[in-house]
């Protein structure tokens, strides 16, 4: 198994609160793999230390061979942040072709990704103007225009629409194939049988790291929600 | 390649606020005429306040509109999320830095040319030397709003930060006293201004046909000052955040 990036003794500290205390996982290069857990677990802090954007305590992050932030990986990497991180007064080409623009591409590239993305109708309207699950698509086009090796995204079907959701997965399935490691954070336990490989994180620690079969396996019940509360109940008597 | 594409976004987020570049555009013009009614008939007293007004305004609105769309880029992500790609600093502060002094630039030019040719200002010195100082003031607007967006978490503190900022420098630039005439340590004060040294460069235009020894050395301060302003800034962006 190639490793795309390692997490090893991770220590993060957001004001007094410890959200990470010696957090380690491995995740596959050419996967999908899912980040699950209850908000406020620690997802989204572990996907901003993995992108290099997070100030950490202790411990190292590993990327493609190189620490986590270091500027090789950063034409390396996509990233897309839980809130829609784009400029609310371009429109949806504007703002994919300014992030292209910075991975010296070109607007093609940028078509291709609004493409990818369902916008391609609504290229041309200001971000300000689109619904909520809109923006957070033009987000996404901005987060895999430049074809990263791997692609960090944060909750990225909340408020699509089923069908969306499904398109959505399905080319988070294709970038794998192509060789991309992607981490795809979620609370919704039913995308969770999309993956190769889930993370399930509760509270900063680490509860499951496997298949989804095997998970479910593990906790004996082939529902992942039913299997989660299994899991933390067993590491609850474990300790 | 990354500064100019950079550069280019900025003036298109400004593009799609025609609402916001009539201001830029027309408010200074507005208030040069206002002044000028206020001291009709005293051509000499007009003279002295539009022109050193010419070398303000470009700073107040800048130091704004700046502060604000650099603030935007911390609070809605976009900055975290640029630092997640080949973006340097220096793209960023150098692209904010062109692009609304490049706008500067064209406020001060419909500024000047109304003041010059509709209300009949006067100057000993030559209008693009006008020009030049105000866009040097806007462009220290532009580093000082990059700067002091670091200390604000919301849109609320970054204006609280105009009268900061702005005022003291208004008060002892030498518009309302004399500088000679000020109290010793609001001199000293003064003379840590950036403003008090580009108003003077302004006046030194107004006196002078010639640009004068004094005018270039106080251009020279401002430009210093900007580039204190910029690295200063560019300190206060982080890659990595708490």
């Amino acid at each position: 198994m190639d490793t795309a990036i390692e997490v090893e003794g991770l220590v993060v500290k957001r004001g007094k609160r410890v959200v990470l205390d010696g957090f380690s996982c491995v995740i596959p290069r050419g996967s999908v793999t899912g980040l699950l857990g209850p908000s406020g677990s620690g997802k989204t802090t572990l996907m901003r230390a993995i992108v290099g954007v997070q100030v950490v305590a202790g411990g190292t992050v590993t990327v493609l061979g190189h620490p986590a932030g270091s500027a090789p990986l950063r034409r390396k990497i996509g990233y897309l942040t839980q809130a829609p991180s784009v400029y609310a007064d371009l429109t949806v080409a504007e703002n994919t072709r300014y992030f292209a623009s910075l991975y010296r591409l070109r607007s093609a590239d940028a078509d291709r990704a609004i493409e990818a993305v369902g916008l391609a109708d609504h290229r041309n309207q200001l971000v300000a103007n689109l619904s909520g699950g809109q923006r957070s698509r033009a987000s996404l086009a901005c987060a895999i225009v430049s074809r990263p090796e791997v692609l960090v995204l944060d909750e990225p079907t909340v408020g699509q629409d089923p069908v969306l959701r499904d398109e959505l997965w399905d080319h988070f399935r294709r970038l794998a194939a192509d060789g991309a490691t992607v981490l795809v954070s979620s609370h919704v336990m039913d995308e969770a049988n999309r993956c190769d490989r889930l993370l399930l994180i509760r509270e900063g620690v680490l509860i499951a790291d496997d298949t989804p079969a095997a998970v479910k396996t593990a906790a004996g019940t082939q529902d992942l929600d039913e299997a989660f509360l299994r899991l933390i109940k067993q590491q609850a008597v474990a300790a | 390649m990354i500064l100019a594409s950079t550069i280019r976004r900025i003036i298109t987020q400004l593009r799609h606020d025609p609402r916001t570049i009539a201001m830029i555009i027309v408010v200074p013009t507005l208030l040069i005429t206002l002044i000028y009614f206020m001291y009709e008939g005293m051509p000499n007293i007009f003279d002295r306040i539009a022109l050193t007004m010419l070398g303000i305004f470009p700073f107040i609105v800048m130091f704004l509109i700046t502060s604000i769309a650099m603030l935007r880029e911390r609070t809605t992500g976009t900055l975290e999320r640029l630092f997640t790609t080949p973006v340097g600093k220096l793209d960023l502060l150098f692209g904010y830095g062109v692009a609304f002094g490049l706008a500067a630039a064209v406020q001060a030019a419909v500024a000047a040319g109304f003041a010059y040719w509709v209300l009949d200002m006067h100057t000993a010195g030559s209008v693009s030397l006008v020009i030049l100082i105000a866009v040097a003031n806007a462009v220290l607007g532009v580093a000082l709003g990059l700067l002091c967006s670091a200390f604000a978490r919301t849109e609320f503190q970054a204006v609280q930060f105009m009268p900061l900022v702005v005022a003291p420098q208004l008060l002892l630039c030498g518009l309302f006293v004399p500088r000679e005439e000020m109290a010793g340590w609001l001199q000293a004060i003064s003379n840590l201004l950036p403003m008090s040294y580009s108003v003077e460069a302004l006046t030194e235009v107004g006196a002078n046909a010639e640009p004068t020894g004094i005018m270039w050395r106080d251009l020279t301060i401002v430009v210093g000052a900007i580039v204190v302003a910029l690295i200063l800034g560019a300190a206060t962006l982080r890659r990595r955040t708490p």
